[in-house]
């Protein structure tokens, strides 16, 4: 497990680090079952290609999930994750890399909490911002 | 495209919002915890071993996707064949372990139409609401659905 982040030690602006991820047909077969969205466009590729369809395309709820492990995994064990949000702007294709970028954009405190806003996306190969999203996670202190 | 004569008239979208769809309820399985961590790739140890910081196991936070049949249904009939998801505002309120029985009821917040690049479109903005078995918000989700 990654090393916890303290409050601290976040600015406005700070660079969430990149992360590159390789989704496989086969994760989405993973998710279809996992989640229970069985939807043929996740899967089935003539399926897929009968809606107009180039290929099979990744679940944007996985997507979603993506983001959520991405933050999360950069807030640490003792980071709660407050909100989430995402937007599907456009489709994402297995066996292509699909990378998580963010930054940072208000570091605050709120009642007992020291809350951190955070602008994150997912990218296509072409560097289009298939999945911009939000995160807002409260992070401890050191003391 | 299609060239559709819908209108969404004030009278419709007044007996719409509002609207809830029937409670759904699904009991937390750790190892249906531990198959969807696997399947977003995460290996965070929160959600197969637990750690100090969460106190045992929880469930990732887009879990509760994995319950199904949360959408109300539309109180008028609408010509519309496909469905897009627009994306999510998810809201988190406390954990979600092995053992919790989550109930969700989904609201329909808004409803509107709108003609975009692939025609007539039924935009939906619905709340779901995840409560554990002690009457806990765990997550509110507030979805955008888009019918076309």
């Amino acid at each position: 497990m990654g090393q916890q982040i303290y409050f601290e030690d976040v600015n406005e602006g700070m660079e969430l680090p990149i992360a590159v991820r390789n989704p496989t047909p086969r994760q989405l077969v993973q998710y279809a079952g996992a989640s229970g969205d069985f939807y043929e466009i996740h899967y089935d590729r003539n399926f897929a290609q009968s809606t107009g369809l180039k290929d099979i395309i990744i679940h944007g709820a996985l997507k979603n999930a993506m983001l959520g492990a991405y933050v999360t995994g950069w807030a640490g064990p003792a980071g709660e994750l407050r909100r989430l949000t995402v937007q599907y702007r456009g489709m994402d294709y297995p066996d292509e890399p699909i990378t998580a970028k963010g930054h940072v954009t208000r570091v605050y405190q709120e009642g007992s909490l020291n809350l951190v806003d955070c602008t994150i996306w997912l990218e296509n190969p072409q560097g289009q911002q298939t999945t911009p999203g939000t995160a807002t996670v409260a992070l401890p202190t050191r003391h | 495209m299609s060239s559709l004569s819908f209108t969404l008239t004030d009278e419709m979208r007044d007996q719409t919002i509002g609207v809830e769809s029937e409670p759904t309820a699904m009991t937390i399985e750790q190892g249906h915890i531990a198959r969807f961590a696997e399947a977003i790739g995460d290996d965070n140890p929160a959600y197969t071993i637990g750690t100090p910081e969460t106190g045992g196991i929880i469930a990732p936070p887009t879990f509760l996707r994995a319950m199904r049949g949360i959408r109300p249904i539309l109180p008028f009939d609408a010509p519309f064949t496909r469905l897009l998801d627009g994306g999510s505002d998810w809201e988190y309120f406390d954990h979600v372990r092995p053992g919790d029985t989550i109930t969700a009821v989904g609201r329909i917040e808004d409803i509107r139409e709108r003609t975009g690049s692939i025609g007539q479109m039924l935009i939906s903005t619905i709340k779901i609401t995840y409560r554990n078995q002690s009457d806990v918000i765990v997550a509110t989700q507030t979805s955008t659905s888009i019918r076309y």
